[in-house]
């Protein structure tokens, strides 16, 4: 019989989470220490979702999505987990732009971009000025509909030089498009502006294993290799209310649920549509998930160096940005982190990760042996284009894989492989989803602006707020509670 | 539960929240956002130690009596359980 990952369990607690991405795991940490019983459910054998890595033969350890943040990062962490785990942030300060419209070395902050941008791009230091200051001024709730490729026309009417500058970055942080609304680019653009880009000393794995200690600490019950099938409900009394999960064919009860599953997945696989009204199906159901990604992970035999290229090096051949050249299956964009031996301080080992946003529908559709074929031939076009910045780089590579979308789906099991959940519509159903069905929450990257490890871990804290508003109250009430139950 | 003893007990909760501001010299009539760096999560913050410490529920539609440390002493003080 297989291993019972459910063994010694209690049957009930007041909260399940599904899902350790980064925001599920913020929630159970707030929730527990808010002193609610918590059980954490993880498919994969691994806790941290996107925020993960893998090692390999040759003392590889291959970062997935630890590329960059902002300096808020550093508050969150410290409020919503320790002061220990913050204290590892610090500045990547070599971030590099090279394309045909210009090459550019910054420290991705206000004050240097205010600088090139006038000196270099001889833009007035008066419109650099105000693009900020009205950037900082946006609110998600203004419900503007100007989109970011309207924006830029209004502040930077004829520079697509500039729009690049801006746009590029933002596209593979938040997987954003000039047609998605301005605040999804001024929201995320502005937190970085407003000291630069961070990154975790010490890698992915240093900062699970932390978090991992501190949700044990908390009391949270933690289970791996755990799939949630499905969310029960009961319509006893007339409201429609959570009252469990069943995970691993097992029935685990709960007053409330948390997903940190894909909204879409939450709604229309894990709860199912016969617990919501028409309408909120039909809203679900017409959110667009955002594009994927492709990763190309390439490491350097054990003794040899790499030179200082930049810590993120954003690369295109495309005379100019265009969102849909962006995620095309043979685009020439390509952004390099380059992993120096600073990012696992002892280890003295370098790696490169080359991401690529890519579509789902492309890379799905792909027999076995295309899908092999196109796979090949991302790390080849890879390691070409790193030769021109590294030219003996290619005999210092001993290790070299690729990632796509599929990649992405198996692990985290996002509907279509989604790198950065859904576009902005998403966040209102997540955010409507307990005025349907009573005790279900959902929280993680959606809508954009609540995407990117910064975005979901605060995300997962707003979502923690309501949920122990409810449990506080059912606890309080708890008689009161079944009867309308 | 006085008004002053309010404000004391709200300053509690933003030294946690913000052990990094000097909060020695806060004006209560001001708006806390005009002299501390506080941003919506750390009211946020506020409002779930609120509930935690002190089993008071702030709801949303309120948040806005959170402003200064005035506004709060005047929203919070009746919300305490008078001691019978
Ligand atoms: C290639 C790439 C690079 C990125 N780079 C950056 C970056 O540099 N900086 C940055 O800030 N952000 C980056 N991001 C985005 C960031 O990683 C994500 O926004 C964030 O980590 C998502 O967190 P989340 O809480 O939404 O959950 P996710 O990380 O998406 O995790 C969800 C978890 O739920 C689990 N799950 C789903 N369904 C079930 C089920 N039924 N039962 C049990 N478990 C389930 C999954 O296995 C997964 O572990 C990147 C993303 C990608 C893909």
């Amino acid at each position: 019989m297989a291993y019972d990952w459910l063994k010694g369990i209690e049957e009930h607690y007041d909260i399940v989470v599904i899902g350790s991405g980064l925001g599920g795991l913020t929630s159970a940490n707030v929730l527990a220490k808010c002193g609610h019983k918590v059980l954490l459910l993880e498919h994969h054998y691994q806790l941290g979702g996107l925020a993960t890595w893998f090692t390999r033969k040759g003392g590889h350890i291959f970062d997935i999505s630890l590329h960059g943040f902002p300096i808020g990062m550093i508050k969150s962490i410290r409020k919503y987990w320790s002061q220990d785990i913050a204290q590892s942030i610090v500045q990547l300060k070599g971030v590099r732009f090279i394309n045909p419209q210009f090459s550019m070395d910054t420290t991705f902050d206000r004050e240097d971009f205010t600088r090139q941008l006038v000196e270099k791009f001889k833009v007035p230091a008066e419109t650099v000025e105000r693009f900020f200051t009205d950037l900082r001024g946006m609110n998600f709730y203004d419900n503007n509909p100007e989109t970011t490729g309207q924006m830029f026309e209004r502040y930077f009417p004829g520079r697509p030089d500039v729009q690049r500058l801006l746009m590029e970055p933002i596209a593979y942080a938040n997987g954003s498009t000039l047609a998605d609304p301005a605040i999804t680019f001024g929201i995320v653009f502005s937190n970085f502006m407003s000291k630069g880009v961070y990154t975790f000393q010490g890698g992915s794995d240093v900062l699970i294993r932390k978090m991992t200690a501190e949700l044990k600490q908390n009391g949270v019950e933690i289970r791996k290799h755990v799939t949630v099938e499905k969310i029960l409900t009961t319509a006893e009394g007339g409201t429609k209310q959570v009252v469990g999960v069943v995970a691993n064919g097992r029935t685990i009860r709960c007053r409330a649920v948390l997903s940190n599953a894909n909204i879409k997945n939450t709604v229309l696989r894990l709860a199912g549509e016969e617990n919501f009204t028409p309408e909120f199906v039909a809203a679900a159901k017409a959110v667009r998930v955002n594009s994927s990604s492709c990763q190309v992970y390439l490491g350097i035999r054990k003794g040899e160096t790499l030179p200082h290229i930049g810590d993120l090096v954003f690369t295109s051949d495309e005379p100019t940005f265009s969102s849909e050249k962006l995620v095309d299956l043979h685009t020439t964009s390509r952004t390099f982190s380059m992993y120096y031996p600073d990012t696992r301080p002892g280890l003295d080992r370098y790696t490169v990760v080359v991401s690529i946003n890519a579509r789902y529908e492309d890379w799905n559709n792909l027999s076995p042996e295309g899908y092999a074929t196109e796979k090949k031939r991302l790390i080849d076009e890879s390691i070409t284009a790193l030769e021109r910045y590294i030219p003996d780089v290619r005999a210092k590579i001993d290790w070299q894989e690729a990632a796509t979308p599929r990649t992405i789906e198996y692990y985290t099991r996002h509907w279509a492989g989604t790198s950065f959940g859904t576009k902005f519509e998403g966040l209102k159903i997540s955010m409507d989803l307990p005025a349907q069905l009573r005790g279900l929450y959902h929280a993680g990257s959606v809508g954009i602006i609540m995407s990117g490890w910064l975005g979901t871990i605060n995300y997962g804290v707003i979502v923690s707020n309501q949920i122990d508003k409810f449990l506080v109250a059912m606890k309080r009430a708890p008689q009161a509670l079944t009867t309308v139950a | 539960m006085t008004k002053e003893d309010c404000q004391k007990l709200v300053i509690d909760i933003i030294a946690d929240i913000a052990p990094d501001e000097d909060l020695s010299a806060i004006k209560p009539e001001i708006r806390l956002r005009d002299q501390l760096q506080l941003d919506s999560m750390d009211f946020l913050d506020i409002v779930m130690e609120l509930r935690k410490r002190h089993g008071i529920e702030v709801p949303e539609a309120d948040y806005s009596h959170l402003a200064s440390l005035e506004s709060c002493a005047e929203y919070l003080t009746p919300k305490f359980p008078t001691k019978a």
